[in-house]
Parts: C-alpha cells; structure tokens; sequence
C-alpha cells in the first residue's frame, strides 16, 4: 500500500492553484499526477535504497507575498543574489523578480513558472514536463502534482545573453510544500547562463522533489550551475535533464553541497548531430548523509560529444554512490563520450563508490572512463608538511585540490567564492 | 646561535626492517658533507627519517637541532625549524598550483600577521625561478604534475632557495640532470652558502661535488657511515669505485635490508664521528 502521498490534502492543493487562475490543462497534470504517485514505484538508485528515506514530508501549498524589493525578501536572500535579473521564490511562491528593460526588449521571459503557464501558455505548454515524464517514478508523479513557483526562462532565437540570470530557491517555513520546477528553452543559436542556488532554515523533516528541464534548439548554447546548500532536515530529490538538438551545447556545474540525504540525477540527451555536452559536478559529504549522484550522457545525433567529471569529498560517516553513465544508441556514429569519477574519503568510516557505466550499441566510437575512490595520500601530507605546513593546512590544499577541476570551471565569481565558502563550511574549516 | 644538525647513534626501520644502524653524524653551519654510497645502502632512509617520514621508525639514538630534540618534533615543525628535504622522488599533487603551495610554505614559516604581500611573494618566486632557468609558467602549474624528472628537480631546488632552510638535505638531486641542469642546481645551492647554513648531499656520483665542493666526505654502507674523508675520499671514489672500500673494510654486501638472513654478518665498526 502507497502511504507516500498521505500526508497531502489533495483537495487543498488543486483548490489553491485553482484559485490563483491556473489554466485547465495544468490542473489536468496535476491530477494525473496525482492519480499515477498511487501507482508508480518509486525511483531504483544504484546501491541506495531510499524505500528508507521515509519519503513523504511535503507540507501545503504556502505562497509568501509579493516583494517590489530584494531588500525585503526572505532571510539571507540579498545575500544571494546581485544578478540583476534575478527571482527568488520563497516555500511555496515566487516572493520577488526582476529583470532588465534591456532584456525585455530582446524578448527574453524570466518569470515565475506559475505566472508563466498562465501568461505564455503557447511558449511553456509543448515542453513542460516533457523531458522528465510524470509517468516515469512516484517522484516525478508526486513532482506534476505538486510543483509551485519555479521559473521560466525563456530566450528567444539568436538572442545572447552575457549576463547570468539567477534563482534562489529558499524554504523556511516547515509547513509549507516546496517543490520548484524550473524550465529553460533556448532557442536556435541563443545563449545563456543560468544559475539557481537552493538554501533552507528549517528545523523539521521535509522532502523536495525538484525538476530542472532544459531544452537546447539548434546552435544554442546554455550554461547551468546550480548550488545545493540545503539544510540537514531536508532530503533532496532531484532530476535535471537537457535535450539538446543539432550543434547546440549544455554546460552543467554542480555543486551538491546539501546537509542531508539527497539523490540527483543529471543528465543530457544529445538529440542532434554535434550536439555537446559537459558536465561537472562536486559534492561534499558529511554527518551520517547519504548521496546518490548520477550523471547521464545519452547519445543519439551522430558526432555527439560529452565529458563528464565529478569530484566528491567524504568526511565522517557520510556515503556517496557516484553513477557516471554514458549510452550510445545504435546510429549514434562517431561520437565520443568520456567520463571521470572521484572520490576522496577524509575518515575511515566514510564511504565512498564510483560506478562508470558505458552502454554502447554502435561501432564508430569513442568512449571513455577513469573512475578512483581512496583516501589522501600520506606521502602527500608529508610533502606538504616537510616545507613547514601544518598538517590541517595540508589536508585542506589536498582537498582543494581535488575540487579544483571542478570550481575553477565557475562561470561567476561570486557563485564560485560562495560555493567554496560552503564546501569549506561541510569540510568543517568556516 | 650556529646551526648544528647532530645525529647520534641513530637506528631506523622501515616495515619492520632495522635499515639505519646506528648512523653518527654532525653538519654544522657553514659546512657541505656529502654521503656517497652505492645504491640500497640506506642513504634515503637516513634523509627519510630525519625530515620524520611516517613511514620510517626510529629504534634508537637521538638527533638535535640547535640542541633541540628533532627526534620529538612533527614533520611541519622540522620544516620549520629550518630543516629541507629535496626529495629523490617529489610528490605531484593536483590542483595545488606551485605557487599557491609556495606561498602556504612561506606563510607558515612566517606565521599570522605577518604573512609575505602577494606582491613581494611573486617578485621573489619569479626572481629565483630566472636564476634556475625555469619557465614562468611552472608558477601555475600544479604541483610537479606532468614535470619531467629533471624539472622536480628544480622545483625542489626552487622550494629551498625561497624557504632559505638551515639545514638542507639533498637526496640525489643529480639523478635525472643533464649537464647544464646540473651547473644551474649546483649554483642554487652555491647561491645559499653562509656561515650559518649546513648542507648534506646524498649522491653516489661524483659529478655534482665537481660543482658543489664538499668539506667532508662519507661512505654509507649497510646502514651506516663506514668511512669519512675530505674532498680526495669522492675523487678516489670516482676513479675507482666501492670495491676497494668493501675490501679494505671486509664488506661483502654493501646494502642493506634487501635480504635480511643471507646476508647478516658481525659488524663492529660503528661509523667514524666527525670531531
Ligand atoms: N619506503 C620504503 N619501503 C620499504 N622498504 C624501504 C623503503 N625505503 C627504504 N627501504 C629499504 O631500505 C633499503 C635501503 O634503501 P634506501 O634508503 O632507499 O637506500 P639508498 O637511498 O641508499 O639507495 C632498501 O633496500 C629497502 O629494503
Ligand atoms: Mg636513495
């Protein structure tokens, strides 16, 4: 029998979005939604089984008010933020954005998704939910059912945009559902970077289940970083998938730095010839947290490419499945996949598994994998030390070290420093 | 106060085998002691121990630093303190760039507050790299990752020109150089001569002292130091090899630790102290 769903107030839900005008065919999502979390299982991770997270904490539908300013957001939020097209979406609801005149005129939208089901249905219905499907697992059913605020990202053909448009996505009431969707469209030969950082002050359980789509037309090129800083209460469920078409490309930087147990999986589908892909991610571990991270490569277009590195850094009795899988369908010719998966162990009681996977059903390719779990080499620390450095200092320019292929690659100076200032605060050095 | 480096008697094992056998030794500074000895005879042991690998344990005898027990101090107090390792066989550590390690070194000799200016680090750091000859670009790059031997070499000669030790142990610094490599090392190490800093160059060729003219010399042999001279003991060396010093000394195999039964023979020399 499927409890997951009890604690929610389905009449609730579908009333609160119907009230805030939403159009038919979403409330149709939702319901479906619902109606498949009763039947679907939920995800099978390699090596996790999260039968054991006790998934099912999700809260109602809490919408904060409306702010004209940053200054008046929610918590830390102008801490985050200094994009100036910028969205902050607090529990349940989009509590402030803004974006540039400059911008506007170029014909980009940057919005709330609720806001943008409701004002751009034409440009958000032939894509939402579908490069991660409602019918796939009880988390992305629970996710159409539930999701709210989120945001909608919008660029319009040949349009570049060089300055980083940027979310914060923050929970701090514990009753209040929190379950953003975020949907990104590029168009052909556009450009963007997009950066979303997820934090919480909460002090019960809750659980999230986040859907990142983003699709990549022709030529286009999208930048992703996204900073996971949530807080011990919160398991962290997360999907985030690219369909990328001819000669586009998806730069994804990750940085699974959450306090509690968590699960993501990021992947991008290279539906077009020369399409390409790169993906980076770092993970710090702590405390008794378990993580599952997958990242994904599937190559459909001939001449494809994709490389893909993750660095994870174990400390106490935390646990890290790594998954690095890379599948090349049949026709796929000429493409080349590689991927890198690392983990540094820093306790004996840490745990860590990397697991590269390569599916391969075509000839004409290049495929590659590197993967290597291990503690800090002594003859290391006693390099460092013999030139006077004390052992801590040296154990952290290790550590550093070992993440520095992924954050030296950070777009954004400012999302670098702060990425580095939490992966300094779960290494217990801030 | 003179630095005086003095080793007494010192014993060391490593994975359960005795390796150093009661090895005496005083550097003093202002001095240059080579330690020459044919391969396997425990010269990178006696380096090892006395920088405090972990690896390398110490079964008896006693060590000072300026009359300080080094014996008793950890790994980044030793380098503190002002003793240098060149390694035979350097680290390559990725993502630390060469610089930023440089810097951590020399703040950690210097301490909080009164850290080195970004600056003035990099006018130093560039200024001892176009003495060796190295390319400004090693400044970034990771820590010997992707160096050739040779180009360890001369980082590790760079570390000890920018952290100026007192005490410097050169463990084969002269394996891997070419000639010209060689003469650039050699005047490093020229460069740092004073009355207050000692050298001690572990080598089995003559070649370097050609550069490097040493005040003593020592034969290692089984863990110990068998014979001591001046400049002449590496000439005749270098003309004509280890056999005669086997001979005279009635030693059949030099090395040591290798196979343990076979070749254990009384020994009673102990190693001649200087002074
Ligand atoms: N790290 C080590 N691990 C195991 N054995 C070692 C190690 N270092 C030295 N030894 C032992 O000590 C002996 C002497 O080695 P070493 O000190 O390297 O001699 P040298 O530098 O004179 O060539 C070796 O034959 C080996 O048996
Ligand atoms: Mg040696």
């Amino acid at each position: 029998m499927n409890t997951i769903m009890m604690s929610v107030d389905r009449n609730q839900v579908l009333e609160s979005f119907r009230a805030d005008q939403e159009p038919e065919w979403v409330t149709v999502l939702r319901e479906q939604g619902f109606r498949l979390a009763e039947e679907l299982p939920l995800p099978k991770l390699e090596k996790t089984n999260i039968e054991r997270w006790n998934l099912g904490t999700f809260g109602e539908i809490r919408r904060p008010a409306q702010r004209d300013s940053l200054k008046d957001a929610g918590g830390a939020t102008s801490e985050w933020i200094d994009s100036d097209n910028a969205l902050v979406q607090r529990n349940s609801g989009i509590e402030f954005h803004r974006l540039t005149e400059e911008l506007r005129g170029q014909g980009v939208i940057f919005t709330g998704l609720e806001q943008a089901v409701r004002e751009n249905p034409e440009l958000v219905k032939p894509y939402l939910m579908q490069a991660v499907r409602a019918d796939e697992n009880r988390m992305t059913a629970i996710h159409a059912a539930l999701w709210s605020g989120g945001a909608f990202l919008y660029v319009p053909k040949n349009v570049q945009v060089a300055q980083p448009l940027q979310a914060l996505f923050l929970l701090d009431d514990e009753e209040a559902c929190f379950m953003p969707h975020v949907l990104i469209v590029a168009e052909e030969n556009s450009s963007v970077t997009f950066v979303e950082n997820a934090v919480s002050a909460v002090s019960r359980k809750h659980d999230q289940f986040g859907i990142m789509e983003v699709f990549v037309k022709r030529g286009a090129e999208v930048h992703v970083a996204s900073v996971r800083g949530l807080g011990k209460q919160i398991t962290d469920m997360t999907y985030r998938r690219a369909h990328v078409e001819a000669d586009g490309r998806i730069r994804w930087v990750v940085g699974e730095m959450n306090a509690g147990n968590a699960m993501a999986d990021t992947a991008s589908i290279l539906q077009g010839d020369g399409a390409d892909s790169d993906a980076k991610v770092i993970c710090v571990g702590a405390g008794e947290q378990h993580m599952n991270l997958t990242t994904r490569a599937v190559h459909i277009g001939q001449f494809s490419t994709s490389d893909m590195v993750t660095r994870a850094v174990m400390r106490e009795d935390a646990t890290a499945i790594i998954n690095g899988i890379t599948k090349i369908e049949k026709g796929a010719s000429g493409t080349n996949g590689q991927q890198t998966e690392k983990v540094l162990m820093l306790s004996p009681k840490a745990r860590g598994d990397a697991n590269p996977i390569l599916l391969i059903d075509e000839d004409d390719v290049q495929a590659g994998h590197a993967a290597s779990v291990g503690q800090v080499n002594p003859e290391q620390i006693f390099y460092l030390m013999s030139r006077g450095i004390a052992r801590a200092e040296a154990e952290r320019l290790i550590v550093y070290g070992f993440l520095a292929p992924v954050i030296s690659e950070i777009p954004n100076d400012r999302l670098r420093d702060r990425l580095q200032s939490l992966a300094e605060r779960k290494l217990g050095q801030a | 106060m003179n630095t005086t480096l003095r080793i007494d008697q010192l014993r060391a094992s490593v994975e359960g085998k005795e390796i150093l056998k009661g090895l005496s030794l005083e550097v003093r500074g202002g001095e240059i002691h080579a330690v020459m000895g044919p391969n396997g005879t425990g010269k990178s042991t006696l380096a090892s121990t006395l920088m405090g690998h972990p690896k390398y344990e110490v079964l008896g005898g006693s060590v000072t630093f300026n009359g300080e027990d080094l014996l008793e101090m950890d790994v980044d107090e030793r380098g503190r303190a002002g003793l240098f390792l060149a390694m035979q066989y350097p680290s390559e550590i990725t993502g630390v760039t060469n610089s930023d390690f440089m810097r951590s070194a020399i703040n950690a000799g210097r301490g909080e507050g009164i850290e080195i200016s970004l600056l003035k680090f990099i006018r130093l750091m560039e200024a001892n790299m176009k003495t060796l000859e190295m390319n400004p670009e090693f400044m970034h790059r990771y820590l010997n990752e992707g160096f050739s031997g040779g180009e360890k070499k001369r980082n590790e000669i760079l570390q000890m020109m920018m952290l100026q030790p007192k005490i410097t142990i050169l463990d084969e610094i002269d394996s891997g150089l070419d000639i010209d490599a060689l003469r650039i090392v050699a005047q490093g190490v020229n460069s740092l001569r004073s009355a207050d800093r000692g050298f001690l160059i572990i080598t089995h060729y003559q070649r370097l002292l050609d550069y490097i003219t040493p005040d003593f010399v020592h034969i290692m042999m089984q863990g110990r130091i068998v014979k001591s001279g001046g400049p002449e003991l590496a000439q005749r060396l270098e003309a004509e090899g280890y056999e005669w010093v086997k001979e005279e000394l009635g030693i059949e195999n030099e090395t040591v630790g290798q196979d343990e039964d076979a070749f254990q023979m009384p020994m009673n020399t102990t190693g001649p102290k200087i002074r």
